[in-house]
């Protein structure tokens, strides 16, 4: 037997290579350097290689191949795109998780032990965040990117694994933070599962792991279906966990509530470019030509999504909790994009993923603002008259939440729009209609909080607007900027979009 | 300056100008959005006095490229209709910074917030009348709410925060149904011959009827949420007792008339035969406004929320006039458009300085103004009468158009319409008598007559109720045409007077 040595195409790897490259930087950083140096080294690193992957990404922005690395990767505009809007959102996300504040001393420690204690008391933070960070940015990246299923699975792992942990680093309400990140761990692992269980089926099926073996397999016929759609089915209940959509969507309340918010808003916008990207490629591409086994099942699970996401976070009172479900609903309104399957659908999937994902980060980072003596405030009521005492925050979060609603002169809207009007092109009416009407109760929740910032008066219990480090500054602006122009000047970047957002198979 | 652009960012200027003034000079920032209005309004009375009158095409038109991947453009131009609503909606404006001088006081925000949201408003009033790509009109019709909401949860009095959710949601609400219908167009315009929002372009799709229908109820909800019709009214009553007098009269004269104007614009041209399907239905749900508006009015204690009912009332006479598919009824429905802006404008000031003065807004409360404060006691008469239509005064002609027009081709529903007029006559002369005449009410004897501000901002509103009254053909002369075009277009021909004597 001859072995071939593998061909690598390094420019268009680079940037996952670069991302790779600056987390084990990381980690010998956290091993070697000196504790007062090491925040600083560590952020800068991490900013560093988020900024060098861009500009790789940028510059390959034309490249199109099938063979990035033995048929195991595809560049090609969806995925530069998709790798650009994971890394923009991850450097403005990296901006909240340098706030020390937010994470323990030392995870490693029992909750409120004496260990944990000293660390706290001596200033001995460990900063293993970023490196974490950027592995699970680096799996991000290879997940939408991935043409074959083990591929998509190491992917899907590199990405899932230091999502579990950095889960669990909240200094405050440690139990919480370690029961969200084993709530997570042990569902994702079910997921995982689902997931490998489907990717054998779909071997079954084509004796073929690779996206284009499978497709010719699909497109050819003579397979045997039954394994073709449990192939189908299992492979979807793990993307769609990694979406949480309902009904596998149990986990992102608890996680979303009990992870520090800087790895919530970085969890909550970048997992979901990742995971909407992947699924986009696989249902646009391999699956392409079984339209018929999938389309209705999307179909009715993004209905259920949607209303249950925007009636249950009607009840929500506390904010993190409230966006997590309103993060349920918008994966059902994205899903509307997969289900479209056409040149449209690409494009306004893509548009929405980035617009969401900056106005979610930006929501979490005024999240982290409101605090009292111990910790952030998250129940709803104490926000109360949050206008009156710091109006700029305010006014920050209701432009936000505005774009969650789809209130025109956003970027939520332009995005609302492009993607029923997608979903709408292909016949798929009835996920419109539903999208339109949960649009509208989605409303009233969000408005709901606007009443409580402005409209009624504060309380006074201690809660307080901190102000806001530099970084989270630039983090809130830079969202609001980004809300605000691709809601009324969209052109550009749909054009952008438009002219790259084509799979190549 | 015939740019209707140029118009819409004056008003933004304006705002700019007021946010850049220091926060303790708040006279400066009012005088600021006077002066901003003001030129505002000649500006618009110098451009009416160039448009011609008997051209039915759009006039100042304007096009410039806004979102090309979906065919969006920032495309305005107005025809006699919207020429005449931004007419009114521009003289409003200076008018209501003037009456209402001191009430952005009592509001959760600055003084000078107030006059950036309604200056800021006052933009998107003017864009939502001239746009003519359907894109830029949903944009401008639901992102006017946000200022509105604020205005009202932010100065209002009373339940005001509930008020302005209640708005807020109900109308959110229609635009997502419009939205649903706007994509739909959307899509059959790219499937016919590329993507595209412009109206006229539309109006021409091809598209079966029932999917007509179904997008005709997406617009019609929306606008009869707007307008209100009855059973969608029941915003109006809490929020137009909770705004300030100045946002009410923003709210119902000018925000209110984008349903109705929408009806006419978007409804009929867009789907002829779909509202054609309709016209019994909604022909009956006016004559149910305009008669149980009336009643409740009757039943009002509050002076707000009577006023609110009287408007629900007259909106059903209103789109009673627009779906009686006759030349008379069209131009009668869009001149009491006008003029319903201007009477209820008076009622809204009036009373608000009334309620003001006796800081309740009661009519038990009120009693004997005539004696005490002759002026302002006489300044309600006269608004009171324009509501009830009173020959002689402005909303008579275009009330009696309407029914004129409703005649015939519907007798049954003018007929049954025309005891709104007797009930209008009972909801205005009951709070007259119990505010205005007999004895004083202990406590009122102190209440200080109007002041040279508050006549100065009164005057022109009573000038137009009266001159429109004796002389209606200044405007109808300009809308006549446009009306004319409208109904010509449906395919409808005036049927033939009924003779008497057959």
């Amino acid at each position: 037997m001859e072995f071939s040595s593998p061909v690598l195409n390094y420019t268009l790897l680079s940037p996952m290579l670069i991302l790779l490259g600056g987390a084990i930087i990381g980690v010998l950083v956290e091993a070697f350097m000196s504790k007062a140096l090491r925040p600083i080294t560590q952020l800068s690193v991490t900013l560093g290689s988020l900024v060098l992957a861009l500009v790789q990404v940028w510059r390959i922005r034309n490249e199109k191949s099938l063979s990035a690395a033995m048929g195991s990767v595809v560049i090609d505009g969806p995925a530069v795109l998709m790798q650009a809007s994971i890394l923009i959102i991850s450097l403005i996300s990296v901006l909240l998780i340098a706030d020390a504040q937010q994470f323990t001393a030392l995870a490693a420690a029992l909750p409120g032990s004496e260990e944990e204690r000293h660390a706290l008391q001596s200033g001995n933070q460990v900063t293993e965040v970023y490196p974490l960070t950027l592995f699970a940015v680096a799996g991000m990246m290879l997940f939408p990117v991935s043409s074959d299923l083990i591929t998509l699975f190491v992917a899907l792992e590199v990405l899932s694994l230091p999502l579990y942990l950095m889960a669990g680093l909240s200094r405050r309400r440690r139990l919480a933070s370690q029961e969200a990140a084993l709530k997570y761990f042990l569902l994702g692992a079910f997921s995982s599962a689902f997931f490998l269980f489907g990717a054998a089926f779909l071997y079954g099926y084509s004796s073929s792991i690779t996206f284009t073996g499978i497709r010719n397999a699909v497109v050819g016929g003579g397979g045997n279906d039954v394994f073709l759609l449990i192939g189908i089915a299992f492979l979807s209940v793990g993307l769609l966990f990694k979406v949480g959509a309902v009904p596998f969507h149990a986990w992102s309340p608890d996680v979303y509530q009990g992870a520090p918010t800087p790895v919530t808003a970085f969890m909550a916008a970048a997992t979901k470019v990742a995971a909407f990207g992947a699924m986009l490629r696989i249902y646009y591409t391999v699956f392409a030509n079984a339209q018929w086994s999938w389309s209705p099942m999307l179909t009715i699970i993004a209905i259920i999504t949607m209303v249950f996401g925007s009636l249950v976070a009607i009840a929500q009172r506390d904010v993190k909790r409230m966006l997590a479900y309103s993060s349920i609903a918008h994966a059902g309104f994205l899903l509307t994009g997969v289900i479209a399957l056409n040149k449209a659908g690409l494009e306004a999937s893509l548009f929405y993923l980035f617009a969401y994902g900056i106005t979610t980060v930006g929501a979490f980072a005024i999240v982290t603002l409101v605090r009292d003596s111990a910790g952030e405030v998250t129940d709803l009521n104490r926000w109360k008259g949050l206008g009156k005492r710091s109006p700029w925050v305010a006014i920050a979060f209701a432009t936000f939440l505005l774009s969650f609603a789809g209130i025109p002169l956003t970027s939520g809207f332009i995005g609302k729009f492009s993607i029923f009007s997608a979903a709408y092109e292909s016949g798929a009416t009835s996920v419109v209609i539903a999208g339109v009407l949960s649009s509208a109760i989605a409303a009233f929740f969000y408005v709901r909080v606007i009443v409580l910032m402005f409209f009624t008066d504060p309380i006074e219990d201690g809660t307080s607007v901190e102000i806001p480090s530099s970084l989270t500054s630039i983090a809130v602006i830079f969202s609001m900027i980004v809300t605000i122009a691709l809601g009324v000047f969209p052109a550009p970047i749909l054009d952008f979009i438009s002219n790259l957002a084509t799979f190549i198979r | 300056m015939n740019s209707l652009v140029l118009l819409m960012l004056l008003p933004i200027i304006g705002s700019i100008a007021v946010a850049a003034t220091p926060k303790t000079k708040e006279v400066l920032s009012k005088q600021v959005a006077l002066a901003t209005t003001v030129i505002v309004a000649i500006a618009t009375i110098a451009m009416a006095m160039n448009f011609q009158r008997d051209n039915v095409d759009l006039q100042f038109v304007e096009k410039y490229s806004w979102i090309p991947t979906f065919g969006i453009n920032f495309s305005v131009g107005v025809d006699g209709l919207a020429l005449v609503l931004i007419l009114m909606s521009t003289i409003l404006a200076p008018i209501v910074v003037l009456s209402g001088w001191n009430e952005a006081h009592g509001g959760r925000w600055s003084v000078k917030t107030f006059y950036i949201l309604i200056l800021v408003l006052e933009t998107m009033m003017i864009g939502v009348f001239a746009a003519t790509d359907v894109f830029l009109f949903y944009v401008i019709f639901e992102a006017m709410l946000i200022p509105v909401y604020f205005l009202i949860g932010g100065y209002g009095t009373g339940e005001r925060s509930a008020a302005a959710v209640k708005f807020l949601i109900y109308s959110l609400f229609g635009g997502l149904l419009m939205l649903a219908s706007i994509i739909a167009l959307y899509v059959m315009s790219g499937a016919q011959g590329g993507h595209t929002f412009d109206l006229q372009a539309l109006s021409q799709l091809e598209m079966s009827s029932t999917t007509q229908n179904f997008l005709f109820l997406g617009f019609f909800i929306a606008f009869a949420i707007k307008a209100p019709l009855w059973p969608l009214h029941t915003w109006l009553p809490d929020a137009a007792s909770s705004a300030t007098p100045g946002t009410s009269v923003l709210l119902l004269g000018v925000l209110d008339k984008v349903g109705t104007f929408g009806m006419i614009r978007y409804c009929l041209t867009l789907f002829p035969e779909a509202s054609k399907t309709f016209t019994p239905l909604i022909m009956v749900l006016a004559v149910i406004s305009i008669v149980y508006g009336a009643i409740l009015a009757i039943g009002q204690k509050d002076l707000k929320r009577l006023i609110a009912f009287t408007s629900i009332s007259h909106f059903g006479f209103i789109t009673m006039g627009i779906f009686a598919m006759t030349s008379q009824g069209h131009s009668g429905a869009t001149l009491y458009m006008f003029n319903h802006g201007f009477s209820t404008a008076a009622l809204f000031i009036v009373g608000g300085w009334m309620i003001a003065r006796r800081g309740s807004s009661t009519i038990a409360d009120f009693g004997g103004l005539q004696r005490v404060t002759p002026v302002m006691a006489w300044s309600f008469f006269l608004a009171g009468m324009s509501s009830l239509a009173l020959p002689g005064l402005s909303s008579f002609v275009s009330e009696f158009l309407v029914l004129v027009g409703t005649f015939t081709r519907y007798p049954v529903h003018a007929v049954i319409a025309t005891f709104g007029i007797v009930l209008a006559a009972l909801y205005i002369l009951i709070p007259v008598q119990k505010a205005l005449h007999g004895p004083t009410t202990p406590g009122n004897e102190g209440l200080s007559d109007l002041n040279l501000r508050e006549k100065v901002a009164i005057a022109p509103v009573m000038a137009i109720i009266i001159a429109l009254g004796f002389y209606p053909a200044s405007l109808l002369n300009v809308i006549n045409p446009a009306s004319a075009h409208v109904i010509a277009q449906m395919g409808f021909t005036d049927p033939a007077p009924t003779n008497g004597d057959k």
